[in-house]
């Protein structure tokens, strides 16, 4: 008697269990239907989104547990690349020092540049404020502006910079700025400070523009003084979604910077001073055609930058707190 | 009653709230030290596309041109008709591709990121880490499956290998649906409840208040498109943009170190004059923008 009543439980609760399934189901269905428009309006960027993003992500996950020269069909190695990756590649490590020291000095600095400009921009009006804006975002829009600094950097007597050290009496002979293994990284970050008035810094300057007005006025009245009070109580909080984007554009250049270096000191570059994960990468990926090894390089460099993300995106919820 | 006259008095004076005129001298300071800084790359690309051949090459170098002259401009129209296609026609292969490419990404990534703002709906968290996290993959060692892929979906060597991964580029999707969470909820609800459609309140309501978002976008797809040389996926000659035969012709070393000069200008300035039109009209929104919420 017993047991048959808990076999029947057991059919009981086994048989909720298959209709709870198919109520879910039912439910998930009535609620695709009843968000067909949503639906609709997503499909034209995710179905090319999976076929120009997503599948490309996956074969180079798959690709980076592969041996692929690109000629010959790719042949399933297991972990080897990534067991060479962190033991055996000495340039690798240099170029994951550098890649950090890069991301820790120009990520956060360029960031609260971009909200800094992008908010002294905002406090001034009409025509002088659309050519601050012009100025400033100027060495981001000519693609590829930071080759004006290879006139600035060129190590004979032609170099702007070293013209003007000369005629100044500085130096006694022209400097070669890009050879010269300790001048390498700290110019790379220099520039990359003067080209980091980008995405993020557009972004801030139009969501500054959609702050509800009504915001300042209540602000003022519950006793914000000053414009820096206003900045920490009203701008930033009503702008939140805007840091987030800015947060993650930042992460996405911080850690990839590559172009610059490539360009400026070479690839690759005096003793590896100027090498970062994205010039290695390139090096294998464009030079060596070692595209297994590339794709575990930008996985690699793919689980730092999530890893960043969630770290920042913890620190931005509490601005404005 | 009384606190009628102080509202009145903060209205007039709203642009002046909480502003020191200390604070705004010391801001000016700041703008004016680093713009020079900021500003004088820009400088030295208009003065060399100015400058004669001796004067590109003078020591000490000088920034400003002294004896400015269109000459490089006319030696790189000699240059253009000896392209191997006329140059019309990598003019047209640019205007089709920045154009179809950025109109395109506008409209398909911010149909898809009002849902994703807006609506609740199964699926919906998944899809937007996706968006996100793709941003973080190098695109290096994903151009080889894409190129792949292109080759099997039959479009490479056409526009199309262009345009159709640019409307799926993720940073747009982002950016539309960071700034359309900020619009109140009312707004689209009381749309509903006068029977507009979804798409109706997509392109009437949620669109027009986001300007000032979809043309920066507008700014960053355009200098996206216009630097693509396409030289990955475009075979033919003719489907080549006015970038790859700018760039063929800066190739050609210290002879042309002039026309090199106006080729960088021109690169430049492209981009700078949109980025104008569309900054201008943000600013405008701002002066309008009071009947928000």
């Amino acid at each position: 008697m017993k047991a048959k009543a808990k076999k029947n439980a057991v059919d009981l609760s086994t048989m909720t269990e298959a209709e709870q399934i198919a109520a879910k189901q039912r439910k998930l269905s009535y609620q695709i239907k009843r968000n067909k428009a949503s639906y609709l309006m997503l499909a034209p960027y995710f179905i090319l989104f999976f076929f120009f993003t997503v599948l490309p992500v996956l074969m180079s996950v798959c690709l980076s547990f592969t041996h692929f020269n690109m000629l010959e069909m790719p042949t399933f190695v297991g972990w080897k690349n990534y067991i060479k990756l962190f033991l055996e590649d000495d340039i690798f490590m240099i170029s994951l020092k550098n890649t950090l020291i890069f991301a820790v000095v120009t990520g956060p600095v360029s960031y609260l540049l971009c909200l800094l400009f992008a908010w002294i921009i905002n406090e001034f009006k009409g025509k002088l404020r659309a050519v601050l804006t012009l100025i400033f975002y100027a060495p981001s829009i000519c693609g590829n502006a930071y080759m004006v600094w290879n006139l600035i950097l060129t190590g004979d007597r032609y170099g702007y910079l070293n013209g003007l050290l000369l005629k100044l009496d500085i130096l006694n002979e022209p400097k070669l700025w890009m050879q010269t293994e300790k001048y390498i990284l700290p110019v790379l970050i220099v520039v990359q400070l003067w080209l980091s008035l980008g995405t993020g810094f557009l972004s801030f300057i139009a969501g500054l523009q959609t702050v509800d007005k009504s915001l300042y006025e209540a602000a003022a009245l519950d006793g914000v003084k000053n414009r820096w009070q206003e900045l920490w109580h009203v701008t930033l909080p009503a702008m939140k979604p805007q840091l987030m984007f800015g947060a993650v554009m930042q992460i996405t250049q911080s850690f990839a910077v590559a172009d610059i270096s490539i360009n400026l000191a070479g690839n690759p570059s005096v003793n590896y001073a100027g090498a970062t994960v994205v010039t290695h990468l390139l090096d294998y990926g464009s030079t060596r055609f070692d595209m297994g090894y590339a794709s575990a390089i930008a996985t690699v460099l793919f689980m730092l930058m999530v890893g960043t993300n969630k770290l920042v995106q913890k620190v931005l919820g509490r601005v404005g707190e | 009653m009384a606190g009628k006259p102080k509202r009145r008095l903060f209205k007039r004076k709203q642009k002046q709230l909480n502003r020191s005129m200390a604070g705004n001298t010391l801001l000016f300071t700041i703008m004016i030290i680093c713009g020079i800084f900021m500003a004088l790359p820009l400088v030295m690309i208009v003065n060399n596309a100015l400058k004669p051949l001796d004067e590109i090459y003078q020591f000490p170098p000088k920034i400003f041109v002294r004896n400015p002259t269109l000459e490089n401009f006319t030696d790189l129209f000699t240059l253009m008709n000896d392209t191997w296609v006329p140059f019309s026609r990598y003019f047209l292969n640019t205007v089709i591709i920045t154009g179809g490419g950025m109109v395109g990404h506008v409209i398909v990534a911010s149909l898809a990121a009002y849902p994703l703002a807006k609506h609740k709906f199964p699926g919906k968290s998944i899809l937007f880490s996706m968006v996100v996290l793709s941003m973080m993959f190098s695109w290096t060692v994903t151009q080889i499956p894409q190129y792949t892929i292109i080759s099997w979906l039959g479009i490479n060597n056409t526009y199309a290998a262009l345009i159709l991964p640019a409307w799926s580029f993720g940073m747009g999707l982002y950016l539309m649906k960071q700034f359309m969470e900020q619009l109140p909820d009312s707004l689209m609800e009381s749309a509903r409840l006068d029977g507009a459609s979804e798409w109706h309140i997509f392109w009437k309501i949620v669109m027009p208040n986001v300007k000032p978002a979809w043309l920066t976008l507008a700014i960053f797809q355009f200098q996206q498109m216009w630097g693509n040389t396409g030289s990955l996926f475009l075979r033919d000659e003719e489907l080549k943009p006015l970038q790859f035969a700018l760039q063929q012709i800066t190739a050609g070393g210290v002879a042309r170190a002039g026309a090199a000069a106006a080729v960088t200008f021109i690169i430049a300035a492209v981009p700078i004059t949109f980025f104008l039109i569309c900054q201008s009209n943000v600013l405008e929104t701002m002066t309008t923008s009071g009947m928000k919420d």
